[in-house]
């Protein structure tokens, strides 16, 4: 497969804090790449310097022919780069189905005229947006498909991070960053959402997903290759089995638990 | 709907201080009532599905009091003046409940709007309908000097900006001796295409305030801006600035451009409230810098925030009774200030949703999944 992001040398100085020491990696279309490392390792901080929360202190991030270290978030995520946060960023008083589509503002029309005066134009973009979320939803939750008009905030948690998940596909992004989706849920739960999410991917050939997470029995199961970080820098790099044995990641990370 | 129009007609009717308290605390019990059994929601609910019959009805019921006070000035000038406050509010509204820009000048875009009307009715012969719209795009302009600090100062530095506005505007406007200074300055009545709105209209014996001709230029003004804000938050633009005032992170993480439906608000706020300010001025045939203070700058602010942030019924109804209670209790009249702040506090303790609380947006009237 081709390449579709490489990192090279990227560095993120917090002050005196190096939370990024020269990252270098690549990752191919359709690829799922797992991040791991101790807490306070840089994963969070190399995601939010992809998708531009955070300038980079240097270093290039070589996306599609576009330079992401160098790019507002906003065009970022245009170039079609899609995310989840740590701490649930919803907007709890929005309804669930604003939520979505907030993670497809590449896709809708925001023209005063189109909003406002073309307002059969407007229904017929609202109906088609509405049968994709629906479907969308559907794959992960029939119950939560039932009640995309209302509050996201009257959601139990597990729904929330559904909601986020969807909220980040639902653009057909080409690349997903998932920072620790599966948080506070059980086993069950988990191996469900990841099913679900790979369900969804079947029908987007080419999706990338970068997926941080804990849980090293969903790390096994659905990444291809793994990096693992430590104090902001790359210490391994392999299938998770080979990396699961290396023995300064057991001594850093893995030995730890 | 009909008793609320009755409710109307019998306050603006009332006399002596006892029967508008009476009146008052009447209708609070009677709201207190329909809260406690919560039709409350139930109003706010069945206002949003029928949002065509519901209009045509308030229409009418504004139309039917202007007709009971047919020969009254002081009525009439109260309704109209409802109606142009209700334009401002549904301004700040638009920046305020969904984009999250808090102006603490609405006063102040409103004298722009004012003294524009002033100063071109009397140097100029523009057309009049000219001279409204001039005043909405010099109160979006000024606005738009202002845009650049909120922007770049977050929270409660961006409301700083705009008292010190406001402070500013009334200053100007008091040492400005080609404004009037302290003064003020007269202002010519209105007229439309031969339409003269300061002209009484007479059949017969029957002889009608020339301030019905406002009221019913500001009904359409005030139904044309309802219509807009409302189909403004029908729509993803109407998301965009929820997400906005919500989590600009992550707007930016998705692609929402925070400055530009900022400023959309705050220009589309400003323009309303100077239209309004326009068309008042005119109205009253007279502009000071007395009413541009920073205290009313904050009873718009608190109009809003007790209506219900977002919520077009809930601001249109506190519009209607913070502005005609003092009128018609002389002696809240010096504590008005103090009893709005109050009023706001608690409202902000026991309803921060105000007292009609927004509902989840529906983008199509009578739409279901
Ligand atoms: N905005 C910031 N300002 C200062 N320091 C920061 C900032 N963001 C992150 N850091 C620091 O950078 C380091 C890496 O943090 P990061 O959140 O990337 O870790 P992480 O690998 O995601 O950890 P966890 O597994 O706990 O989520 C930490 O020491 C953190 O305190
Ligand atoms: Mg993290």
């Amino acid at each position: 497969m081709s390449t579709l992001l490489t990192c090279d040398s990227l560095s993120m100085r917090f002050g005196g804090l190096v939370a990024l020491n020269q990252l270098s990696l690549a990752v191919s279309a359709g690829e799922i790449l797992g991040l791991i490392g101790p807490n306070g390792s840089g994963k969070t901080t190399f995601f939010n310097v992809i998708t531009g929360i955070y300038q980079a202190s240097e270093g290039r991030v070589d996306y599609l022919g576009h330079d992401l270290a160098r790019m507002r978030a906003q065009d970022i995520y245009r170039a079609g780069v899609t995310r989840t946060f740590q701490r649930s960023r919803l907007c709890l008083p929005l309804s669930i189905f604003d939520n979505l589509m907030i993670g497809n503002h590449r896709r809708l029309n925001h023209s005063l005229w189109f909003n406002l005066v073309r307002r059969s134009a407007f229904r017929a973009q609202f109906e088609e947006q509405y049968a994709q979320a629906l479907a969308l939803v559907r794959t992960f939750s029939q119950s939560l498909a039932e009640r995309l008009f209302e509050a996201a905030g009257s959601v139990n948690m597990i729904d929330r991070r559904r909601i986020e998940i969807c909220r980040a596909l639902i653009s057909q992004p080409t690349l997903l960053l998932l920072d620790e989706p599966s948080a506070g849920m059980t086993h069950e739960e988990t191996r469900e959402l990841m099913d679900d999410i790979l369900i969804v991917r079947e029908h987007m050939p080419g999706l990338a997903i970068i997926i941080i997470e804990h849980e090293m029995n969903v790390i096994e199961r659905i990444t291809e290759r793994c990096i693992v970080l430590n104090y902001g820098q790359k210490i391994c790099e392999g299938p998770y089995a080979q990396v699961a044995a290396d023995r300064q990641v057991q001594e850093a990370y893995l030995g730890t638990e | 709907m009909a008793g609320v129009t009755v409710f109307a007609v019998l306050f603006l009717h009332a006399e002596s201080q006892e029967e508008v308290m009476g009146l008052t605390l009447g209708a609070a019990a009677a709201l207190l009532l329909l809260a406690r059994f919560g039709w409350n929601a139930l109003a706010a609910v069945s206002f949003a599905g029928h949002s065509r019959t519901g209009q045509a009805a308030v229409l009418i019921g504004v139309l039917i009091i202007a007709a009971v006070f047919y020969d009254q000035h002081f009525p009439l000038l109260m309704l109209a003046s409802v109606l142009l406050y209700i334009v401002v509010c549904l301004g700040l509204n638009l920046q305020f409940g969904y984009a999250g820009v808090l102006n603490f000048a609405g006063a102040a875009f409103f004298g722009v709007g004012c003294y524009t009307a002033a100063v071109l009715t009397s140097h100029t012969s523009l057309p009049h309908l000219a001279v409204v719209l001039i005043g909405g795009l010099m109160a979006a302009g000024i606005g738009s000097l202002l845009i650049l600090p909120v922007l770049r100062t977050h929270g409660h530095y961006a409301a700083l900006v705009t008292i010190a506005f406001s402070i500013l505007f009334r200053v100007f406007l008091e040492v400005n001796d080609t404004l009037g200074g302290p003064q003020g300055m007269k202002v010519q009545g209105m007229e439309i295409l031969g339409w003269k709105l300061n002209d009484s209209l007479a059949f017969g014996e029957i002889e009608i305030s020339f301030y019905a001709n406002y009221v019913v230029l500001a009904l359409v003004m005030a139904a044309v801006a309802f219509m807009l804000v409302r189909r403004l938050e029908r729509s993803w633009i109407g998301l965009n600035l929820d997400a906005v005032r919500l989590d600009e992170t992550a707007c930016a993480a998705f692609g929402i451009d925070v400055a530009r439906w900022k400023i959309t608000a705050f220009t589309l706020g400003n323009f309303l409230t100077g239209l309004a300010g326009s068309v008042y001025a005119m109205m009253t045939g007279f502009v000071a810098p007395n009413s541009f203070t920073f205290g009313d700058s904050l009873i718009l602010v608190s109009i809003v925030i007790l209506g219900g942030l977002g919520n077009p019924w809930g601001l249109s109804v506190a519009a209607a009774i913070v502005l005609m209670l003092p009128e018609k209790l002389q002696f809240i009249q010096e504590y008005r200030l103090l009893l709005y702040a109050a009023l706001v506090i608690l409202i902000l303790l026991f309803r921060p949703g105000g007292l009609m609380p927004r509902q989840v947006r529906s983008y199509l009237p009578g739409w279901k999944p």
